[in-house]
């Protein structure tokens, strides 16, 4: 999918406008919610999940990733810019025995991709890592 | 049926019993993630694969549930370990209700 | 990543160095020239490089694997409408072509001039549409097209570049190459300017490349589908505010003879994967 600069402008203003009513940074706090639903307010620990981006992506449209966390049961990510931040959830059956995956995803900007698992034993973990999104340089 | 949405997999053609291996798969689709809007300002309704999933033998190896941040022809890589001969079957949801499968046999060594 | 950091650190510092100069494009076990000797008629350059070699880790892996890069989706779809009948003759590509590997090496020597006339590869299978098919002409850089073109051009992958331009070709190499260095647009700014004094650069946050079009038709991640050399010249023209040529016109089609003898001796790596 191509975002044109219109859209993105549309996106940003958006942006804008959200932050500005709340005084808060939006986007952030969406995030916040979903991985408090996702995790139901538990304590999250780290370490035990790894989380796999590029430091700059080349083009938001098509950013890598992967996950692994050996003994978790799912993964959710997140993008925290993103105008929706969900990005996806990976449930792993008995036969996938790294629990681990890789997909390309889509960044709207720079900012934090954040990845939750839940483990075998019901603890969770969680990984964060921003990435910076860079723009064309003629137009796109 | 959303138009030219074609699944690609690749899966070794044999393992060693009890070996892990590694599956990649591939759909064409556009991934309209809902956020966009067409040249007369109007919103480009959402149409996106929301579910895939990959089971060998009727086990579950992952149930992905995709946002309209994944990429176009969404991709996903991932491990299984093949304890016996049989067949992995792929299978993506689109949101339009349309459901596309494919399978691939794997032999035991 | 760490690397690459510092590698674009060095290049802000010091001009025209390129990224990935020293790694190599393997593809399924096969090594690719992504980096020679300029060919003789280019005065300003000493070496040519692939667009590959400009390219993130990423992008550049994204190209290693044929599972891994999204334009074989394309090529499937293209190997499909080989077979599809279409036309008042009933005809498909495959009544005439028994096997489309046939046209290993085609992509190395076009555009060619034949019966006075520049044609590309395009060009080439608007013909068989139209003329022994009976169809409508397919648009020139449509999904279909570049479809087509982007397999017909795969078969010549690890073949090097190597276009006519002397005897019947040199006029309209020659157009070209005026092209090339004619400032055009409100930003008035030539091929060159950015292609050939500047590739190594970044422009923003882009990384400029030579701009060769030996991987071409390729897949670019910022519009996800096949592009094609015209559909990029196109953009590139719209990118410094000048109006566009038309694709499939003579102007495009001698820019494109004179930008592909830039690239002679690089490999043919369609479909590659561009940013």
């Amino acid at each position: 999918m191509e975002f044109s600069r219109r859209n993105v402008l549309v996106l940003g203003a958006g942006t804008a406008a959200a932050v500005s009513l709340t005084g808060l940074p939006a986007f952030a706090s969406v995030t916040d919610d979903m991985i408090a639903e996702f995790t139901g307010g538990a304590d999250v620990g780290s370490g035990a999940l790894s989380l796999t981006a590029p430091e700059i992506a080349e083009n938001g449209n098509t950013v890598p990733i992967e996950i692994s966390a050996p003994g978790a049961v799912a993964v959710t990510v997140f993008a925290d810019g993103n105008p929706v931040p969900a990005v996806a959830t990976f449930n792993f059956g008995p036969l996938n025995a790294s629990r681990s995956a890789s997909t390309r995803i889509r960044l709207a900007k720079s900012q934090n991709v954040i990845a939750v698992a839940k483990m075998e034993d019901g603890s969770f973990q969680r990984a964060d890592v921003p990435v910076k999104v860079t723009i064309g340089g003629c137009g796109g | 049926m959303a138009k030219g949405v074609k699944p690609r997999v690749k899966v070794p053609k044999s393992a060693a019993a009890g070996e892990t291996i590694t599956i990649k798969t591939l759909i064409s689709h556009k991934m309209e993630s809902g956020q966009r809007k067409d040249a007369d300002g109007n919103q480009i309704p959402r149409s996106i694969i929301n579910r895939f999933t990959a089971d060998f033998n009727g086990e579950n190896v992952i149930d992905v549930t995709l946002e309209p941040a994944i990429s176009t022809n969404p991709y996903f890589q991932f491990d299984a370990v093949v304890p016996e001969a049989g067949e992995f079957k792929f299978t993506w949801y689109d949101d339009d209700g349309s459901v596309y499968e494919t399978s691939k046999s794997i032999s035991v060594s | 990543m760490k690397r690459a950091l510092l590698t674009t650190a060095c290049i802000l510092a010091a001009t025209a160095a390129s990224a990935g100069e020293d790694s190599t494009l393997s593809i399924e076990g096969e090594d690719y020239i992504t980096q020679t000797a300029a060919p003789e008629h280019m005065e300003y350059v000493d070496t040519i490089y692939s667009g590959w070699t400009f390219r993130t880790d990423e992008t550049q892996a994204l190209q290693m694997d044929d599972f891994d890069n999204p334009a074989f989706v394309f090529l499937d779809q293209a190997i499909d409408q080989w077979d599809t009948v279409e036309g008042s003759e009933g005809k498909s590509c495959s009544s005439c072509h028994e096997d489309v590997a046939d046209f290993a090496g085609l992509k190395t020597s076009l555009p060619r001039v034949e019966n006075g006339e520049l044609v590309t590869l395009t060009n080439l299978v608007n013909e068989c549409v139209t003329e022994r098919m009976g169809s409508k002409e397919w648009k020139y850089s449509g999904a279909k097209m570049s479809g087509m073109t982007a397999l017909i051009a795969h078969q010549s992958r690890g073949m090097t570049m190597n276009v006519k331009i002397d005897g019947d070709a040199a006029p309209f190499w020659e157009q070209g190459k005026e092209l090339y260095y004619q400032r055009v647009g409100q930003l008035d700014m030539a091929c060159s300017n950015c292609h050939e004094d500047n590739y190594g650069n970044m422009i923003r946050a882009d990384h400029l490349s030579q701009g060769q079009i030996n991987g071409f038709p390729l897949y670019r991640l910022k519009n996800a589908k096949i592009n094609t050399t015209h559909g990029r010249f196109k953009g590139c023209m719209s990118n410094i505010r000048a109006v566009p040529f038309k694709e499939g016109g003579p102007e495009f089609k001698a820019l494109e003879l004179y930008i592909a003898s830039r690239g002679q001796g690089l490999s043919v790596e369609t479909p590659a994967v561009r940013n």
